[in-house]
């Protein structure tokens, strides 16, 4: 197999590639969020669509994240399928109650008779020294609440196919990516996350976690830059003897917990690793799903690897102390042996 | 109302100052950063929002504050906390992350808090303006001297927070004072993309206050109608709206290439750059001498040079520290 000779893209072009193939072929898709016209999006995910598409589908919006995305609520609900962008997740305090309480809750609320086609695409992760207000990842808060879809790609071929699965998709979905993985070199890149992606358009099935390693002695879970992590922990760990398996969730909502539980029911064991807050979020609820089925497999207790209950801080060496890397990974390992 | 030649001095001092500052930031955020930008490098990382031309704002407003009025800043600070009287050297070393600094680190160049001057900041649009609006409700519910100022973005006039924070201020008759720096742009978006009218003053009217509007970012006008907010709000009638047509002559953040600007905007703001206009102007009507405005610019980058050194100089926090703060101790 000749690899050579396969199309690479950056998370960001993939998902500008996903958004304008179906903008070209259903008139009911637009795109609105702030500076995603002639800038092409602060994370290059919409470059090029203003030149193609024009400013009536492409539009730039105020900083006005309350009307633009309570009005995607409306436009949704109308008939169109709007994707919109926040930003910064961090943003989201300004404006959650168009998304929690009316994109999340409208079909349940009537009976399904109101669709909300809608996608809302956010930037989340640090890493950069951002500080706490522009770094966050709040995957948990945005899982925990029911009626929205969310799904983190680690990956350009996961991020085109997740972007349009998302647009043809009759419920709200939450597009969480990471600015660490987009490929925009000033926010420094992952190179694991530039991919062969197809030309053609397609679509992931969302709520579908994938073995992206193999392994008998421990599962590691984890999503977007934490895949990274775990897989190269996964080297530094077969360097030792030990043979871990990674999963990449993909998705939060749906959450593919028989694909979690298989695997540690293989390994016996269970390390997750999540850039959000430790407590009341995702680590947890992956631990979860696993000791409430089956507890008997575990051979040890599971391991978490997650930031610590604390606010991002500015300073470099705060930041990267709190945040999850590749040797905590390991030390999780060896924590477990220990114990 | 008139500066007098102590304020006006005052005034060119704190402008010198800030824009010293940001030339000094300018130069050494981008140490570590090249041939290869990639903003968490280097011994200032991050995003960095420089607030050169901005700086006749914060001192026509600040120029009649004190220490116990309160100020609330945004993503771009640092002009506003100097003219407010944070400490410079350690509000610099909390932007290169350092112990020494007012947060010891864990804020950086968005997030700086000095009680002491009683400034504060938040990163994202729109939102100091509920805090000052509490801070001038606790002034006035307990009795206490003391006016608040949220400074914001034109921008942050589109937020709905802005709108609630006004209102709540004009219902309540609050020592409040918003002060819009208007620098033409969110970013990429222009104001005129972005914002119904062509000029925020007007808003005042849906609140019932009165709104001013300054044209071609003009220290002694912004201090004129500051000076008049101010009184007002002393006086216990209630908030002002004010409007000031400032100049962004960086990029929103530091690698903004600014393709979006139309191709000259940037060469007509430079020629309006307001540090050599007010030094012109000085000297012109008398108000100062070139000897006195030397020494205060000899003395402004004397004042910078010992902040970043002393900000290079102090040590990293502990990692550990990170976890620490959390709660009130």
């Amino acid at each position: 197999m000749n690899k050579t000779n396969e199309r690479k893209l950056t998370i960001a072009r993939a998902m500008a590639e996903a958004v304008a193939q179906e903008l070209r072929v259903d008139p009911r898709v637009f795109v609105m969020g702030e500076d995603i016209g002639a800038l092409g999006g602060v994370y290059g995910n919409t470059r090029g669509l203003l030149e193609e598409f024009g400013a009536e589908r492409i539009r730039d919006t105020p900083i006005s994240e309350t009307a633009f995305i309570g009005a995607a609520v409306g436009a949704a609900q109308d008939g169109m399928r709007p994707v919109v962008e926040l930003m910064f997740v961090d943003f989201f305090g300004v404006c959650f109650d168009a998304i929690y309480n009316m994109m999340a809750k409208n079909t349940y609320f009537s009976g399904g008779s109101f669709k909300v086609p809608m996608v809302l695409m956010t930037s989340t992760g640090g890493g950069y020294s951002d500080g706490g207000q522009h770094s966050q990842c709040v995957y948990g808060t945005f899982a925990h609440l029911p009626g929205m879809k969310v799904v983190a790609p680690s990956n350009a071929y996961d991020a085109k196919g997740l972007m349009t699965a998302a647009m043809r998709d009759d419920s709200p979905v939450v597009y969480m990516y990471h600015k660490g993985l987009q490929g925009m070199g000033w926010l420094g890149t992952e190179p694991g996350a530039t991919v062969h992606v197809p030309e053609e358009s397609y679509a992931l099935e969302i709520g579908k976690a994938k073995v992206v390693r193999d392994g008998t002695d421990v599962t590691v879970v984890s999503l977007g830059m934490g895949v990274h992590h775990a897989m190269k922990a996964a080297k530094e760990l077969q360097e030792q003897g030990v043979s871990a398996e990674v999963i990449d969730l993909v998705s939060l909502v749906p959450l593919d917990r028989d694909t979690i539980r298989a695997s540690v029911a293989k390994t016996g064991r269970l390390i997750v690793v999540d850039e959000d807050y430790m407590s009341y979020g995702v680590s947890g609820e992956i631990i979860a799903s696993v000791t409430e089925h089956d507890i008997s497999v575990l051979k040890a207790p599971p391991k978490r690897v997650a930031f610590p209950d604390v606010p991002i801080p500015f300073a470099r060496v705060m930041e990267q102390f709190c945040l999850p890397n590749p040797d905590k990974i390991v030390a999780a390992w060896a924590g477990m042996q220990a114990a | 109302m008139t500066p007098s030649r102590d304020q006006l001095h005052w005034m060119y001092r704190n402008m010198v100052t800030s824009r010293r500052l940001e030339e000094a930031i300018a130069k050494i955020y981008l140490e570590g950063k090249t041939p290869v930008f990639n903003m968490a490098n280097g011994p200032i990382p991050g995003e960095m929002h420089l607030s050169d031309g901005q700086e006749p704002v914060a001192v026509g407003v600040c120029a009649h504050l004190t220490a116990e009025d309160v100020v609330t800043a945004t993503h771009r600070p640092h002009h506003q906390a100097i003219a407010k009287g944070v400490d410079l050297d350690r509000m610099v070393a909390e932007i290169f992350g350092k112990a020494t600094g007012p947060s010891g680190g864990r804020g950086g160049h968005m997030h700086i808090f000095d009680p002491a001057v009683n400034f504060a900041c938040s990163g994202i649009i729109a939102q100091g303006m509920g805090p000052a609006v509490g801070a001038a409700l606790s002034r006035k519910v307990q009795g206490k001297p003391g006016v608040a100022v949220a400074f914001v973005g034109e921008g942050a006039v589109n937020q709905g927070g802005w709108h609630e924070a006004m209102n709540l201020a004009a219902l309540w008759k609050l020592p409040f004072i918003c002060v819009i720096e208007d620098n033409a742009w969110g970013i990429s978006v222009a104001k005129a993309a972005a914002t119904s009218v062509p000029r925020n003053d007007v808003r005042a009217a849906a609140y019932g206050i009165p709104g001013h509007h300054v044209e071609d970012n003009d220290p002694y006008a912004i201090f004129e109608v500051a000076g008049e907010a101010v009184a007002r709000a002393r006086a216990g009638e209630g908030p002002t709206l004010i409007e000031v047509e400032t100049y962004r002559l960086a990029g929103h953040f530091m690698g903004d290439a600014e393709a979006y600007r139309p191709e000259g905007e940037k060469d007509g703001l430079f020629a309006k750059d307001p540090i050599p206009k007010m030094r012109w102007r000085m000297l012109t009507d008398g108000t100062a001498t070139e000897t006195e405005l030397d020494a205060i610019e000899v003395e402004s980058a004397e004042r910078v040079d010992a902040a970043i050194k002393f900000a290079r100089e102090s040590a990293d926090p502990a990692p550990e520290d990170a976890l620490t703060s959390v709660f009130a101790a």
